[in-house]
């Protein structure tokens, strides 16, 4: 890792020893950044990184546990988005912070004091259309706009404030190509201007192609700090997605030479096409097959669509267009499982018993359900007083155990089919390895299992197949590391 | 006719004035997301407290009285819902039962337990010159007690600051996209805590307006369901300060037709008069084209402290 | 192995929940006596005659009473749990109650026997039928249950206003209530047991079953579950929440009209305006006190049931207005939210956990 520059040499922004935690995950662990002025500053990182939880924190939304931050040199604290914007800050969020209903008028003045005068609010937009070369509509109400368009009036509405620090967090996530180029021209000459800008994103291009500086941060950490033009490509790819890991890890699958039967499509898709739930296009025109004791590995990094892909394989998602042939009954084991895979405060029998609860009628044999529980829980280790307790008084790791054994085990299907997202997040290395032995017996005994992960090693280790999804394309790709690694990122 | 239509605006307002106050301090709460139920608890610690306070001391420090004690049960709500997170719904019901118990008890205690009815000071009919003699709406319209002109001046000033002013944007942001106006350097939560306080107010001022200026006296329960049928005039009123004065006027009118009816010899049971304002606030509420304007945030539950 | 659908301690917890529970609404008591000025000794000692002082008491005043708080108890309680808040019992109650008295008093050449069950089945329909009012507007137009209903009770009420001094006023038309029923209709006394009746053993039932339907059955943990998270519910359940929701709000109202029946066969033997001095709002503190399972419920209608007894006597004796059972039993309710917020608060990231069972 290499710094720049010391810590007497003129900063705009500076992030010092940011320590976060929710709950038992430590999001982020003594993370640094430091922002030159007058330079673009782009913030690498997969998924999970931490660079919208750093971010959020130097805007004020969050608290970091520990750490200082500085403006222009001065140690600040900035407690709430009020007083980051005092100091200048801006931030133009991944999810748009406008009000859909109130015209881009309305927005802009958001935050001001006194009497509202939108026809002089309005005269500055028109200013800033010039200057900025954006073109706003005043009076236009912001959901009738393009997203393109919804994004100028976030820009617009940080510069009204005199921002003099600008975040965008992936803000090209969302535009077409030609809008992203348009976008990276504005920021390079807002920074060339004095300012300084912060481009948080996963596009390694994008960054090569407008910042000054690159910092990278990996689960947490800073693990990369240069100027763009002392790092290659690659060193930042690496970084961003992780060196090899030592031998300690089993080695992966798809040296597995076990014979397999002839296999029968368990998943079929036919120019699929998904949108999420605000009616944006994620996946476009997916067609591929996944078999019997296959395990398909998907590979990307936020946003590209992977969690439309998941949830429609799964059977909790609906295709927008094309076919989608899947068995009636999918496992799936999401991310968010605290949301949506357990009732927190039952116990964990009556969570085994969750599955197929919609369709059960009559009585519940709790008898059997506990002996089943008890059973799933001596064979895939989960540690737990008894399986009366309630679930949210076990681990992460073992809560995540039983929700898998839960899924896999009691599929009523001859085909299994098994869909699972971030399948060892928060797991210690131990449960890691059992989880993972876990998905390949299913395989092996015949179970289709899709994997995503937004780490990549995870991937390959247990993958026989790998789909990249990058930009609303699904690719299948083969098991090359440096291949894949690349394409998740668009470099290639 | 003039006999039967004079009357019947004059029910009209009289009937549509506290559930005007109520609604436009409901509905400030409501353009923050939040939905308090213990509405009904405000207005009926509000008719207490005038009675308590215009007992040998005047029409003025009754509704004052009537303000404060509604803010009080407002207090207690900000307390519980936006400092502590707890659930708006059941803490507004048990608010509202709170009120009933306690000015229940109250009452018997301070003024015997056999619930005598008391007199108090009245706020007597304040005419305005020329306007009073218009024909036909002169005196219904501007022969009322100075709550009334309070309602006519309140509901514009509440529009024009809801429009026109920051804090009235920022309230009005606060109600669809709490994140944005917290990412725009908003204050939400005390936000939040004025608008309840000030619902609050104002609701104990429609129970002082029911004591005051109508009934003359105190009666255990007299707020008899105001508050939730103050609840769904503001969604009639699209979560506007003067939609909600209209739809206030609706249910004025509604209830006043009980009159005319009888005036004109018409022989329904009384009840279905009574029962009209509660059938009318289940129609109101299920109007779907209300659904579309009102604030998207609604009644979910809050997000939690940083 | 016992079943685990409702958490489920040691006998020492239980009884030390129980006391706790009695401590905090005696506390509450002597604290609002002392604050209103009452004489607290004497309050306190009203309280226990009306309540608990003597067997006539416990078995007429404070039994009979619990009985309908018992049957809206677990409606309410079944229906919060599920994530309905039906704040409606008092009306469905009252609309239960005038259903189980037409029966009663038009069905004369029956076997008793008959006519009772009959009048108490139809209180029952009365009640679903008068939730199936708030559940179609809930599930068709969005529309709050806590709304509907309150206003619902008051339409209940001026209909029963409307039935006792119209269609089903007694026949000489000088008071606002219907024709006696007949004493072979009266639900049978318990014998030596005062003004108690039968109608205890139709609550403990209901009880009892109403706990067992939700540890034992499939449609129970269903209802559980699509309280606890609807998300995680449908999502790793398969489960219909609307649909699983709107049947537990009906089967609330059948339970609660069951009560205003039982009110009507057993205690006040004909239809009058104030059958119901409340019962459908106490419930609420009554289910929420139970962390709402049934089989707490039959416990805190009991409390609740002293409470009210005894607050007859407070008010009688001692001059202490009754009015102050609501007080204490609002501050009671706000007290289990408020716990459960704070303990929410102290706890792990975000979750669906019902804001009221936490």
């Amino acid at each position: 890792m290499t710094l720049p520059h010391s810590h007497d040499a003129p900063v705009a922004l500076a992030l010092r020893g940011i320590d976060k935690r929710y709950g038992n995950v430590q999001a982020l662990s003594a993370a640094t950044l430091e922002v030159r002025p007058g330079t673009v500053h782009a913030l690498l990182g997969e998924n999970g990184a931490g660079k919208s939880t750093l971010m959020r924190i130097a805007y004020g939304l969050e608290r970091a546990d520990a750490g200082a931050q500085f403006v222009w040199n001065d140690r600040v604290r900035v407690t709430s988005a009020a007083v980051a914007i005092a100091h200048g800050i801006g931030m133009v969020h991944q999810h748009f912070t406008l009000v859909p209903t109130m015209t881009v008028a309305e927005n802009i003045a958001l935050g001001g004091h006194g009497r509202l005068d939108l026809a002089a609010v309005a005269r500055r937009v028109d200013e800033l259309s010039t200057s900025t070369g954006f073109a706003l509509n005043p009076n236009a109400r912001v959901e009738t706009l393009s997203v393109g368009a919804q994004q100028r009036v976030e820009i617009a509405k940080a510069l009204v404030q005199a921002a003099r620090i600008l975040i965008l967090d992936e803000p090209t996530a969302v535009l077409a190509p030609a809008e992203s180029a348009e976008l990276l021209r504005w920021v390079r000459a807002y920074a060339d201007a004095g300012n300084a800008a912060v481009l948080i994103t996963h596009k390694l291009r994008e960054a090569r192609s407008v910042a000054d500086d690159v910092t990278v941060l990996r689960r947490g950490r800073t693990v990369l700090a240069a100027r763009r033009d002392d790092v290659t490509p690659d060193t930042l790819t690496s970084a961003m997605i992780g060196e090899e890991l030592n031998g300690t890890r089993a080695k992966s699958s798809a040296g597995d030479s076990r014979p397999r039967a002839a296999s029968e499509a368990v998943f079929r898709a036919d120019r699929l096409t998904l949108s999420d739930a605000d009616g944006i296009v994620r996946v476009r025109d997916a067609t591929f097959e996944i078999n019997a004791g296959e395990i398909v590995g998907i590979a990307a990094v936020e946003g590209s669509g992977q969690r439309e892909l998941l949830r429609a394989l799964a059977g909790r998602l609906a295709p927008a267009s094309g076919v989608l042939a899947h068995p009636s009954a999918v496992g799936f084991v999401p991310e968010d499982r605290h949301h949506d895979a357990v009732l927190l405060n039952r116990s964990l029998s009556e969570n085994v018993a969750l599955r197929g609860a919609g369709a059960r009628r009559g009585m519940m044999d709790w008898d059997a359900v506990g002996a089943q529980t008890e059973r799933l829980m001596l064979e895939y280790d989960v540690r737990a007083e008894s399986a009366h307790v309630p679930i949210r008084t076990l681990s992460g790791g073992n809560q995540q155990k039983l929700v898998l054994a839960r899924e896999l085990e009691l599929d009523s299907n001859s085909e299994r089919a098994l869909v699972v997202e971030n399948p060892t997040r928060g797991l210690d290395v131990r449960a890691t390895a059992e989880v993972h032995a876990r998905l390949r017996s299913a395989a092996l005994d015949g179970a289709a299992i899709v994997l995503y992960s937004s780490d990549i090693d995870e991937v390959l280790l247990l993958a026989t197949r790998v789909f990249v999804v990058f930009e609303r394309a699904v690719r299948e790709l083969p098991l090359d590391r440096e291949r894949i690694g690349q394409a998740m990122v668009g470099a290639a | 006719m003039t006999d039967v239509v004079e009357p019947f605006f004059a029910a009209t307002i009289r009937t549509a004035v506290p559930l005007a106050l109520a609604a436009l301090g409901e509905l400030l709460v409501e353009r923050t997301g939040l939905i308090n139920i213990g509405l009904e608890g405000a207005i009926l610690a509000g008719a207490f407290g005038a009675l308590v306070g215009a007992s040998g001391h005047g029409v003025v420090l009754g509704f004052a009285s009537a303000a404060a004690a509604g803010l009080i049960v407002a207090l207690i709500f900000v307390a519980f819902v936006v400092w502590a997170r707890a659930d708006q719904i059941i803490t507004g019901t048990a608010l509202t039962l709170l009120s009933m118990g306690a000015t229940g008890t109250l009452y018997r205690t301070m003024y015997g337990s056999s619930g005598a009815a008391l007199s108090i000071p009245t706020s007597a009919a304040l005419p305005i010159p020329g306007l009073a003699s218009l024909p036909v709406v002169g005196a219904p319209l501007f022969s009322q007690p100075p709550i009334t002109y309070f309602v006519y001046v309140l509901a514009p000033v509440l529009a024009w600051w809801l429009a026109r002013t920051h804090a009235g944007l920022a309230l009005r942001a606060i109600g669809d996209r709490p994140d944005a106006a917290e990412a725009a350097g908003i204050a939400v939560d005390r936000a939040r805590a004025l608008a309840v306080l000030v619902g609050g107010a104002l609701g104990g001022l429609a129970g002082g307006t029911l004591v005051l200026a109508q009934a003359g006296t105190f009666a255990e329960g007299m707020s008899a369901g105001r508050g939730f049928i103050a609840i769904a005039i503001v969604a009639l009123g699209r979560w506007t300060p003067i939609g909600v004065v209209g739809a206030a006027l609706l249910f004025g009118a509604a209830s006043a037709l009980q009159f005319a009816f009888q005036a004109m010899g018409w022989n329904a049971p009384y009840q279905v008069f009574l029962a009209v304002p509660y059938l009318l606030t289940l129609a109101a509420l299920a109007g779907a084209v209300g659904r579309a304007r009102a604030p998207a945030s609604l009644g979910q539950a809050l997000e939690p402290h940083r | 192995m016992q079943a685990p659908a409702l958490r489920r301690d040691s006998v020492a917890w239980e009884l030390a929940r129980a006391i706790l529970v009695l401590l905090a609404i005696v506390g509450t008591t002597v604290l609002l006596l002392f604050v209103g000025g009452y004489s607290v000794s004497s309050g306190l000692a009203a309280l226990w005659r009306g309540s608990l002082g003597s067997w006539y008491a416990f078995t007429s005043a404070t039994l009979v009473r619990a009985i309908p708080l018992m049957l809206t108890g677990v409606a309410v309680a079944i229906a919060f749990r599920a994530g309905v808040l039906n704040i409606g019992a008092e009306g469905q109650l009252l609309a239960g109650a005038a259903a189980g008295a037409a029966v009663a008093l038009t069905l004369g050449g029956l076997p008793a026997a008959i006519v009772v069950v009959l009048a108490l089945a139809a209180s029952a329909v009365g009640g679903a039928g008068w939730a199936s009012l708030a559940a179609f507007l809930r599930s068709r137009f969005a529309v709050l249950e806590v709304i509907s209903t309150i206003m619902l009770n008051f339409v209940a009420l001026y209909a029963v206003s409307y039935l006792v001094r119209g269609p089903l006023q007694e026949p000489t038309h000088v008071y606002p209530q219907s024709s006696t029923i007949g004493d072979a209709i009266h639900l049978p006394r318990i014998v030596s047991a005062g003004r108690l009746h039968s109608g205890l053993l139709l609550a403990l039932g209901v009880s009892f079953v109403a706990g067992w339907v939700l540890r034992r059955t499939a449609a129970g943990f269903r209802l559980i579950a699509a309280g606890e998270s609807p998300s995680a519910a449908t999502s790793a359940g398969g489960i219909d929440v609307m649909a699983t929701t709107t049947r537990t709000f009906l089967v609330s109202g059948a339970l609660a009209g069951l009560a205003g029946g039982v009110e009507v066969l057993g205690v006040t033997f004909a239809l009058y305006e104030n059958i119901s001095p409340g019962y459908g709002y106490t419930a609420i503190a009554v289910a929420l006190l139970a962390r709402l399972d049934p089989w707490r419920v039959a416990v805190t209608a009991l409390l609740f049931g002293g409470l009210e007894a005894g607050a007859g006597a407070m008010q009688r004796d001692a001059g202490v207005p009754s009015t102050l059972v609501t007080v204490i039993e609002a501050a009671l309710i706000l007290a289990v939210v408020a716990a459960g917020a704070l303990r929410r608060r102290s706890s792990f990231p975000a979750s669906d956990t019902s804001p009221i069972t936490a």
